[in-house]
Formats: structure tokens, C-alpha cells, sequence
């Protein structure tokens, strides 16, 4: 039972050498002469080729070899990796994909690939040779290395290494014995030999740490240059860092390594999402056990009971906590998703498109992340599409060639605020306005809000595009961006300036499973309210309650608030309480007034999904639990600020 | 749900409602309770008006008696809620259903079963799987894909759903 299938394991494996694969591809495009990119990308595709070998996956390890062989040359500066050849290996890098995930694959257009490899590894051979460092003279290197204890454990030899470094010039190595421990403690399987080899060739240092290229993450390298003479230097863009020993470098390089065996540092457990999700629901059934108990414990005398009853809510607290941390996962796992979307947008809108992405470790529930992912895919495609302007356009405005897309992430509370701006156009109004009019959205000549002008984006049915172009206007409009972002108890925005972009903010609360809210009393039911959206509590007043009879309208400093009375909209058909209060909520810029009875306090709420009979209702977004066995419905603040908007203008139009 | 062999005899859970008795396969029930406090969702239809706590599950309480255009009766000492799991939109979901009284569980014999006539019933047909005689008397076996799907409208005309095979 314990999900340790290998080839799963491999498919876990190969996803994740694969998204390196992808970024590395990415990284290339833009620094075409980053040999650290090259090797690393080589190193991945290698480890796919061999684990997919090992794991059976013959046709994947085929198509792979084909592409590592493109860029060992490429890597021995045989081939340049043109934009070309970096798209042709993330089109093949796609059939893999398939193929490691089992699916359908056809071998046609997978021959299709390599033949367009092949095309293009051609096209881009014969490189600039100044790439190479030729320096005819030779050189005397002293090269120092040992490798990890468990080396030969995970089949690497050293006698190869040697070898090779042979192969590059004339060579005296000596083995340092210092580190072999006593014979009695000798264990024969691990390596404790380190070897100093000096090496005379005309080669230079890249030739020599070329030979280490699939151990160097976990060894111990030290490369010096004994000649009289200094190497002329070699890469200027990283100067003395290569230098001195290479520890474990980039992450990318580090997980490439996993797949030659057993993991050395780091710790880290792969468990199946599901499991992480009964987990939360039995911290959630203990989170409302302990409330039980707590109620309990507070109508005794007993102190003993009282005090483990304390014991155990702050143990569930913290189980909770750490939970919710254990769900966490950083943003940047989505935000890579799109590298490779700006990418081909930019291919096929022929614009060119820079992404820069900012707290990329700001983190999110793991559901929230899987469900944001294909709203973002619309908002940036939309940026791209329909913001950015096509170079010459932006050249004609002054503005420089390439179009910005910035995606932004930053936790502000016990939210998680992601914003996608571009230096477009910004949103036509007119257009906006048009559109609307067109679609019966709004009377014509409404007068409307610049902020009410843009919501209208957001309104079902309503796509600007004049012509529907393969990328944004696929059928999924703006309105289901905002639903899914509604669905996830979050908010979205729009702000936009003529001539200088627009920017996107979702709001998004860290996770699905656990809110604070406001526990509240309407009749005889009992309320929660998410404490993220109140923004404060104020009482109405008896005078107050009679003047508003007609109009739901109360003055908050100086504004004008619509109040919905949640007695009338859940008609208990009970007679209020004498001192009603007013919970005010917001959802971004909007504010609503809610009338509730009494207002309880407030109170940790693990969230349950109503059921489909009740998904229909709308004003809830699911139910809790309460500490007496009682069940809660948590008000949906996005559908309830929404009818007490409708309520208002009905008024504000009827006035 | 409808996977039983023409000739297998039911193992159904019997209850009344309003005085008919019906029966539901004994595979789907997972438990018989006592009342528990509901909490009432407003803006729901009478046919699934409340929720309840189940165990530390929040679950939907459906009346029956709105399907069968019956008058819903003040809980006596024998009402009960029968829960069973049940695929609703594709969703295994456990449901609760309020029952005026919960006799036993019957086998019910194929050959005593019979569709819903089309005419002579003030009930929606497709919302009868199988009447059964017994005794002089009918038990009522209720198509609950049809009437979860309606939502327990006796009066709107849904399009049925799937043809049932029998």
C-alpha cells in the first residue's frame, strides 16, 4: 500500500526533470552563451535518458538520446544554441512529456521532432570560434578531487574519471590515502580515496570540469593553474567563480543528480496530495473535538480537566498550524508554468514579450495553487494578446521594443495579493463602454464609474477582442477568471491607465481548508461570516433602524453604505433584537452592511463544501462545525456584497 | 445502483411516509438515526431545506414527501433520518432522508415487483423505480436518480436523465 510503485516514482522523477529541462531551455533563449545553462540542461536530459532506460521506458529513452546528443554538442561548442534549436528541444521536450506520462504518443510526429532537430542542430553548427578558449600553449593544472563516501554505492567510478582526464594531456595522479580510516573500521563499499592529478594540456579548465559534469554537485573539485603563465580568462561574465571547489551549485543541478540514486542532503518526502488532504480533515475533525471539549471543560470545576482541555487546544493549534505549512508550497512552482507560455505567446503573436517574476517564494495552499493556475494562464494571456502592442506600435509610442509582463506575488495578512501588470496599451474605455452597450450590459449613455466602466470586463458575456484570436477569446471569458478566483474565496481587481498598462491584482486567502470568521447570530441560526472580509462592526441604532426603514442606507464616515438585513434575505420571520448590529464587509472596494442579530465572537472554522443540493443556494460558501455539535453556514461575502450592490442601485435608480 | 439481476430478490430498508410505504435497496443505507438538530439553509428548496451534523460531516437532509407532493408532518417520536451514500452529480455523497417511521428490512421478490403505471398516479412516474404488492398493500420503490436530479420538483419536466434498465 505504501505507493512506492518505481515506475511512478520515475514519473515523479522524469516530471520534474523535465520542468528543469523546460527552464533551463528558457534560461537559454535568453543568455544563449551560458555554459551552466547548457550543461545543466544536457545533465537533465541525460539523467531522463538513463533513468528512462532503467525504468523500461525505451521509446522515451531513444527520443531523449537524441536530444542529448544536440546538446553534448552544443556543450562542446560544436553547435551554437541558437533560439532555434532551444525551440526545437522544448517541442521534443513536450513529446517526452508524453511519453514518460504514458500517454498516446505518435512515433510520426516524433520522428516529425527529430527530424526538425537534426534541420536545425545543423543549421546551427560551426559556431563562432571564439567560444572556444583556444590557448595552444600548454598548461599545467593541478586537479584535487574526492568524491562522497557513498560514490561507488550510487555506480560512480572513478577509474572513467581518470581516464578521461588522460585523454586531455599527460597526466601523474596520486592517490591521497589520508582519509582511508582504520582497516578494522574500513568499509569496503565506500570510497575514501581522493586523487591529485597533475595534468599538463592544452586544454583548459571547461575541458576539465567537463569530465566531472554528472558527479560535481556532490564531490569535492579544486582545479588550479600551476603554469607560470595566467589562463587568459576564460568566460568573462563569471570570473573567478568557478575557481575554487564546486560544491552543490544550482537547484536545478542538485535534483538532476537525484535520479543516480539514494538523495545525500536535504531531506524530503514525497507524499501523494491525498494523503495530505485525510490528514487535514482529521486535524480538522480534532480542531472541532477540542472546541467540544473546551465548552465542556469551561462548565467544570475540575481543574485538572481544565488544564489538559488547554494542553490539548494548544496542541491542536499548532498541529493545525503546522498543517497548514506542511500544505504549503512556494508560488514559484506556478509562476515556471508560464515562462513557457510567454514564450510561445511571444512565437505566435510575434511581439516580444519580457517576463519578470517577484516573490516567487511567497507560498499557497497547494489546492489553491493547482486552481489558480488556469486563470492566470487566461489573465497573462490576455496581457499579452490584447495589452501588450505589437513592437512597432510601441516604438511609436516612445515605448522601448520588447513588452513588460510582471508577475508579482507578495503575502499581506492571511492573504496572498498576485498581481499581473503590462506596459500595454491599458484598457480602451470606449471600447469597453461600446462593447457593453453592444451587449445590453448597460443603457447607453449610463452614466457610470471609471472603476464601475472596467468591473464590466468581468460581466458574463463580455469579450473586447474585435477579432478572436487563436490565444485570448477561446470561449473562456473574464467572468469565469473572476468565478474561479471567487471560488477560491479570493477577490480580483482591475486597474488600468491609457497608454501605460493595466494591472491585474487577485487577492487570495492562503488556504481553502481552515478561515477565521466572525461567529454571528441571525434568529435562531448561527452565522460565519470570514473575518478577511469584515472590515468593522457597528451598531444600528433603534432611530436608525426606522429611518433606514425605506432606504437600506446607513452613513459610514462621511459614506453612504447599502446594508442588506440578513433577517429579511434568510426571512427567519422573527422579531429582530432590539440592539441589531451591522457587520460592514468589503470585497476590494465594495461595501455592504450586513444586519445580524448578535454578534457571537470570533471563531476558527474548518471549511466543509456544502453538497450539490446546496451549491445552488449561493449566498454560502460552505458550513463549519461549531463546538456544540451545531452547524454553521459561512456566508459567501462575494454573492451577498453583489445583491446588496443590485439592491442599492435598484434604489438609487427607483430614488 | 441498478445493478441487480432481473431475477435477484430486493434486500430493501422499509419506511413510511405520510402512510405509503417505501423501500430503498439495503445497500445504500449506512445508518438509521434519531432527529438531530438541523440547521436550516436559507434559500434552499423545502426538498433539501437543512443540513445536519453526521458524524462530524455536514450532510444534506432531504423530504421525500416534497417529491411525492405529500404535506410535511410535525416529527413524532418514531421519525427518524435513514443516511445513505448515494453519487449525486457524479459525487459519492452521504444524504440524509427523513422518514415518518423505519420498519424492517424486507426481501422483496421480483416477481411481486412492477414499473409505475403511467397513468392513474397523482406521482410523478419517473420518480417510482418499482411498485411491489404486498399484502393487499404497495411499497413504493422511489428512482432516486430521477428525484435527486429534479431536485424534488413533483411539478417541473426534467428530461430524464438515463433510460433505467430493468
Amino acid at each position: 500500500m505504501s505507493g512506492l510503485d518505481p515506475v511512478e516514482t520515475f514519473r515523479q522523477e522524469a516530471q520534474d526533470l523535465l520542468e528543469e529541462i523546460e527552464q533551463g531551455l528558457l534560461d537559454l533563449a535568453h543568455r544563449p552563451g551560458d555554459r551552466d545553462l547548457v550543461d545543466a540542461v544536457f545533465r537533465g536530459l541525460h539523467t531522463l535518458k538513463g533513468s528512462g532506460a532503467m525504468f523500461g521506458f525505451d521509446a522515451l529513452a531513444a527520443f531523449t538520446h537524441h536530444c542529448e546528443t544536440a546538446f553534448d554538442r552544443v556543450r562542446k561548442g560544436e553547435v551554437a544554441a541558437t533560439p532555434e534549436l532551444v525551440g526545437a528541444v522544448l517541442a521534443a521536450q513536450d513529446h517526452m512529456r508524453a511519453l514518460a506520462e504514458g500517454r498516446p504518443a505518435s512515433e510520426a510526429a516524433g520522428e516529425d521532432l527529430l527530424t526538425e532537430l537534426r534541420r536545425v542542430v545543423e543549421r546551427a553548427g560551426n559556431p563562432v570560434a571564439a567560444e572556444a578558449p583556444s590557448t595552444p600553449d600548454l598548461n599545467t593544472w593541478r586537479v584535487t578531487f574526492s568524491l562522497p563516501a557513498d560514490a561507488l554505492v550510487n555506480g560512480t567510478r572513478p577509474l572513467p574519471l581518470l581516464d578521461e582526464l588522460r585523454e586531455l594531456g599527460e597526466c601523474t595522479v596520486v592517490a591521497l590515502t589520508d582519509a582511508v580510516p582504520d582497516f578494522d573500521i574500513l568499509v569496503p563499499t565506500e570510497c575514501h580515496l581522493a586523487w591529485e592529478v597533475t595534468l599538463v594540456t592544452k586544454h583548459g579548465r571547461d575541458a576539465i570540469e567537463d569530465v566531472f559534469i554528472f558527479v560535481i554537485d556532490d564531490m569535492t573539485l579544486d582545479i588550479q593553474d600551476m603554469s607560470a603563465v595566467p589562463v587568459p580568462v576564460e568566460t568573462a561574465s563569471e570570473p573567478a567563480e568557478t575557481a575554487s571547489a564546486l560544491p552543490s551549485s544550482t537547484p536545478q543541478a542538485e535534483a538532476a543528480n537525484e535520479g543516480r540514486g539514494a538523495k545525500t542532503g536535504g531531506d524530503t518526502v514525497r507524499v501523494p496530495a491525498e494523503r495530505l488532504d485525510e490528514m487535514m480533515d482529521r486535524v480538522g475533525e480534532l480542531v472541532i473535538a477540542q472546541s467540544r471539549l473546551k465548552q465542556l471543560a469551561a462548565s467544570s470545576s475540575d481543574i485538572a480537566l481544565r488544564a489538559v482541555a488547554e494542553e490539548i487546544e494548544r496542541l491542536a493549534s499548532e498541529m493545525r498550524d503546522t498543517m497548514m505549512v506542511v500544505r504549503m508550497v512556494p508560488i514559484a512552482q506556478l509562476f515556471g508554468r508560464f515562462r513557457r507560455l510567454i514564450h510561445d505567446l511571444a512565437r505566435d503573436t510575434g511581439k516580444t514579450i519580457e517576463l519578470s517574476t517577484e516573490g516567487e517564494a511567497t507560498e499557497l495552499d497547494k489546492t489553491v495553487i493547482e486552481r489558480l493556475a488556469d486563470p492566470l494562464i487566461h489573465l497573462i494571456r490576455n496581457a499579452a494578446d490584447h495589452g501588450l502592442e505589437t513592437p512597432e506600435q510601441r516604438l511609436a509610442a516612445g515605448k522601448p521594443e520588447a513588452g513588460q509582463v510582471i508577475l508579482a506575488a507578495r503575502q499581506s495578512g492571511a492573504e496572498v495579493v498576485i498581481t499581473i501588470a503590462d506596459d500595454g496599451r491599458g484598457v480602451d474605455r470606449a471600447r469597453v463602454r461600446a462593447k457593453a452597450e453592444e451587449n445590453g450590459l448597460i443603457q447607453p449613455g449610463q452614466v457610470l464609474s471609471d472603476n464601475e466602466l472596467l468591473q464590466l470586463i468581468f460581466a458574463p458575456g463580455f469579450s473586447t477582442a474585435a477579432a478572436i484570436t487563436n490565444l485570448s477569446g477561446r470561449g473562456v471569458g473574464m467572468d469565469v477568471v473572476k468565478r474561479t478566483i471567487e471560488g477560491l474565496r479570493g477577490a480580483i481587481e482591475l486597474t488600468s491607465t491609457p497608454g501605460q498598462g493595466s494591472v491585474v491584482s487577485l487577492r487570495i486567502p492562503l488556504t481553502l481548508a481552515i478561515i477565521d470568521g466572525l461567529l454571528v447570530r441571525v434568529g435562531t441560526s448561527r452565522y460565519v461570516i470570514p473575518l478577511a472580509s469584515v472590515e468593522e462592526c457597528v451598531e444600528l441604532s433603534v432611530e436608525q433602524d426606522k429611518r433606514s426603514a425605506g432606504r437600506s442606507l446607513i452613513t459610514l464616515r462621511d459614506q453612504l453604505v447599502p446594508f442588506i438585513r440578513l433577517r429579511q434575505m434568510f426571512a427567519t420571520g422573527l422579531a429582530p433584537d432590539a440592539h441589531q448590529k451591522i457587520v460592514v464587509v468589503s470585497t476590494g472596494q465594495e461595501r455592504v452592511g450586513l444586519v445580524v442579530d448578535q454578534i457571537l465572537g470570533d471563531h476558527q472554522t474548518v471549511i466543509k463544501a456544502l453538497s450539490g443540493f446546496h451549491a445552488e443556494v449561493g449566498a454560502f460558501s460552505g458550513a463549519t462545525i461549531l463546538g456544540d455539535g451545531g452547524v454553521a453556514l459561512i456566508l459567501d461575502i462575494g454573492h451577498l456584497v453583489a445583491a446588496g450592490q443590485r439592491a442599492d442601485t435598484q434604489l438609487r435608480a427607483a430614488s | 445502483m441498478n445493478t441487480e439481476t432481473a431475477g435477484d430478490p430486493i434486500e430493501a430498508l422499509t419506511f413510511d411516509l405520510r402512510g405509503e410505504t417505501f423501500a430503498l435497496e439495503a445497500g445504500l443505507v449506512r445508518e438509521v438515526l434519531d432527529l438531530l438538530p438541523e440547521t436550516g439553509v436559507p434559500g434552499a428548496p423545502p426538498f433539501v431545506s437543512a443540513v445536519i451534523n453526521f458524524r462530524g460531516r455536514i450532510i444534506p437532509l432531504v423530504d421525500l414527501r416534497v417529491a411525492f407532493d405529500m404535506e410535511a408532518a410535525e416529527p413524532t417520536i418514531d421519525s427518524r433520518i435513514v443516511v445513505i451514500e448515494y453519487d449525486l452529480d457524479g459525487e459519492p455523497t452521504l444524504i440524509g432522508l427523513r422518514a415518518d417511521k423505519v420498519h424492517e428490512v424486507t426481501t422483496i421478490d421480483r416477481a411481486v415487483t412492477e414499473e409505475a403505471p403511467r397513468v392513474g398516479l397523482q406521482w410523478r412516474a419517473d420518480f417510482i423505480r418499482l411498485l411491489a404488492r404486498r399484502d393487499g398493500d404497495v411499497i413504493v420503490i422511489p428512482d432516486l436518480d430521477q428525484i435527486f436530479a429534479a431536485r424534488g420538483r413533483s411539478g417541473a419536466s426534467v428530461t430524464s436523465l438515463h433510460a433505467i434498465q430493468s
